[in-house]
């Protein structure tokens, strides 16, 4: 049985003048699948992400995201993707419980569904005694932990994550990474970026990105054969530096 | 709907939690009203006089005599020269300097007619002009009673030599000036609060990252923008009525006009001010930025305001240029309202440019807002 394609990109450009910054590239990814997006800083990683979930309008090129057209129907799409910035987006000045509330008001779930969601939200990441709590007040981990739940509140298709891992201990990474599994689990389809190349090995597939070009794209296992090297850290270096 | 109630829960949240910003907001506006009112006054009073009096007659110390009596001019100094009267002028002592020539009694008897001297210091225009209309009034006075005097003396018949005016003042009779600026200076400050509140409020969800987790939901534009705006146009109603309570039991200035008509008008005024205040948060990546553009609108709009100084004084391209002035139908307003007691087809002309105005702002702010770059 042929998988569902939940992302198809083909020949995706971003043009910053005569800058191409995404470089006609094109990708396919699986419901269920956790996408691992890599590439130097500068690569384009992020641009190409922002075009994905329609906070930036493509030069040229085809997506699709969700079964929507990015071009066309970005905002059909926003309703079916969850998204966690690399920089830190939830308010601090408002307690978990009112991060949750606003999300969940915003994405239109109801009163009951956003106290049903919040509890067990805030039983699942033990942050029973910080419910009260300004999120400003929360260590870095606790706070990429509840982004990425509260990015996840809506039950989106696909959830997007830049470098969510940035900046936290090896523990929290750990841990973070279970809830990736979880989430994939549940039928949902992650689509992550990492500087981290022990994380690239937990994903399915991997595409990684060289200045704006997709030059590589398969499962770990395949392209450490492929690249004949030990780790994907052996990898992504023979890559990076041509 | 119900997502423009989750924005403005949270925005008020966030409004009120903000301990830093609380007494920005509401105290800070009061402090200025009462200060301001009070202090910002154009009225000339306390003049620095000097004199010089060649003559040392009767009829000399009396005119001095009636220069002290004035509640506008402090009697410095009489001085025993003009080079020392300069030299006083030069280092800011005195403003004005009458120079009373020598004979001064005895050639206004003998000849019924003399000359005074006045010099003025006169770097600030404005002040000068008042100053010699003081001095002229107080000369003018004086003269007419030395002439009832002399005649008495010399003509057994008294003639109505003189037409009088009696001016009357309509609106603010006592001529008291915080009666002209109290509703002025409440203008400022709701124009004020609210354009930076809801300048800097986008603009620092950009910065912080937040702007770009809403753009990726599917809220939609209006949405968004209304339940942003919503908490400061609720902030500037309220400054209003704080303000009017203010200038109604400190300031005792007199409300004629109807209370409804204030509001009505100034919940249009407010959208005027809140989609500026969006449109700049719209192209700008700052809160440093969009302070120093709301800035510069702000003083433009003041001083061309009328509320400082009269804009039928103003050059002609300048008067054009206020059509385009927020501030300017609001002074307007506030102060027709207030001190005419004028009723709605009075300020139909402000109202109805208020809300052309408005429409056109808030239509702009929501076209340049963009989900997508």
């Amino acid at each position: 049985m042929k998988r569902e394609k939940v992302i198809q990109v083909a020949d995706l450009t971003k043009r910053f003048g005569d800058f191409a910054a995404v470089d006609a590239i094109s990708f396919d990814v699986y419901r269920g699948e956790i996408f691992g997006f890599l590439g130097a800083n500068g690569a384009g990683k992020t641009t190409a992400m922002k075009m994905l979930i329609g906070i930036s309008n493509p030069t040229s090129g085809q997506a699709q995201v969700a079964g929507f057209d990015v071009f066309t129907h970005a905002e059909d799409i926003k309703k079916n993707i969850g998204y966690m910035s690399q920089k830190f987006a939830l308010y601090d000045d408002l307690t978990v419980r009112e991060n949750i509330r606003f999300f969940g008001g915003i994405y239109g779930l109801s009163r009951g569904r956003i106290k049903e969601k919040s509890d067990a939200l805030i039983e699942e990441l033990g942050l029973q005694g910080a419910a009260h709590k300004l999120v400003g007040a929360l260590p870095l981990g606790w706070k990429q932990k509840l982004s990425f739940s509260v990015a996840l509140i809506h039950d989106p298709k696909i959830v997007f994550l830049d470098e969510p891992t940035g900046g936290v201990d090896p523990i929290t990474r750990r841990q973070f990474w279970e809830m990736i599994y979880k989430a994939a689990h549940q039928g949902t389809t992650v689509f992550v970026t990492t500087h981290y190349m022990d994380e690239a090995e937990y994903c399915d597939r991997v595409s990684i990105m060289v200045n704006g070009k997709i030059e590589a794209l398969d499962s770990p296992k395949l392209l450490k054969e492929q690249f004949q090297a030990a780790n994907m850290n052996d990898v992504f270096l023979k890559l990076a530096r041509g | 709907m119900k997502t423009i109630l989750y924005i403005i829960q949270k925005e008020f949240k966030q409004i009120f939690r903000n301990k830093g910003m609380l007494p920005i907001i509401f105290v800070l506006p009061l402090l200025q009203l009462i200060i301001l009112s009070n202090a910002a006054t154009f009225e000339v009073q306390h003049i620095k006089f000097g004199y010089i009096d060649g003559d040392h007659s009767a009829t000399s110390r009396a005119l001095v005599e009636k220069f002290d009596a004035s509640s506008y001019f402090e009697v410095w100094t009489d001085f025993p020269s003009e080079v020392q009267a300069s030299a006083a002028m030069l280092r800011g002592e005195v403003d004005v300097v009458l120079n009373i020539p020598p004979y001064f009694e005895r050639d206004l008897q003998k000849d019924k007619h003399q000359s005074l001297g006045v010099t003025i210091n006169a770097i600030d225009g404005a002040a000068a002009g008042v100053e010699n209309v003081y001095v002229t009034q107080i000369i003018q006075g004086f003269n007419q009673g030395l002439r009832v005097d002399l005649q008495q003396i010399t003509d057994q018949q008294v003639q109505a030599m003189a037409i009088e005016t009696i001016p009357l003042f309509w609106y603010n009779e006592t001529l008291n000036y915080k009666t002209f600026m109290v509703p002025g200076i409440l203008v400022l400050l709701v124009t004020m609060i609210t354009l930076f509140l809801s300048g800097m409020n986008i603009v620092r969800e950009k910065e912080i990252g937040t702007l770009e987790q809403i753009n990726v939901t599917p809220i939609k534009k209006r949405q968004f923008i209304i339940g942003k705006l919503f908490p400061f146009w609720v902030i500037g109603m309220g400054l209003l009525t704080i303000g009017l309570i203010i200038a109604k039991l400190i300031f005792d200035v007199p409300i004629l006009g109807s209370l409804p008509l204030m509001y009505l008008y100034t919940s249009i005024y407010i959208l005027v001010v809140l989609g500026i205040g969006l449109f700049i948060s719209n192209f700008t990546d700052t809160q440093q930025q969009a302070m120093f553009i709301a800035w510069f609108f702000t003083v433009i709009f003041i001083l061309m305001s009328g509320l400082f100084t009269p804009i039928e004084s103003m050059p002609k391209w300048a008067q054009v240029l206020t059509e385009f002035n927020p501030i300017k139908y609001f002074v307007e307003v506030m102060r027709m309202v207030m001190l005419k007691g004028s009723g709605f087809m009075d300020i139909l002309p402000q109202l109805s440019k208020t809300l052309l105005y408005a429409l056109i702002m808030n239509g702009l702010a929501v076209w340049s807002y963009r989900k997508t770059s």
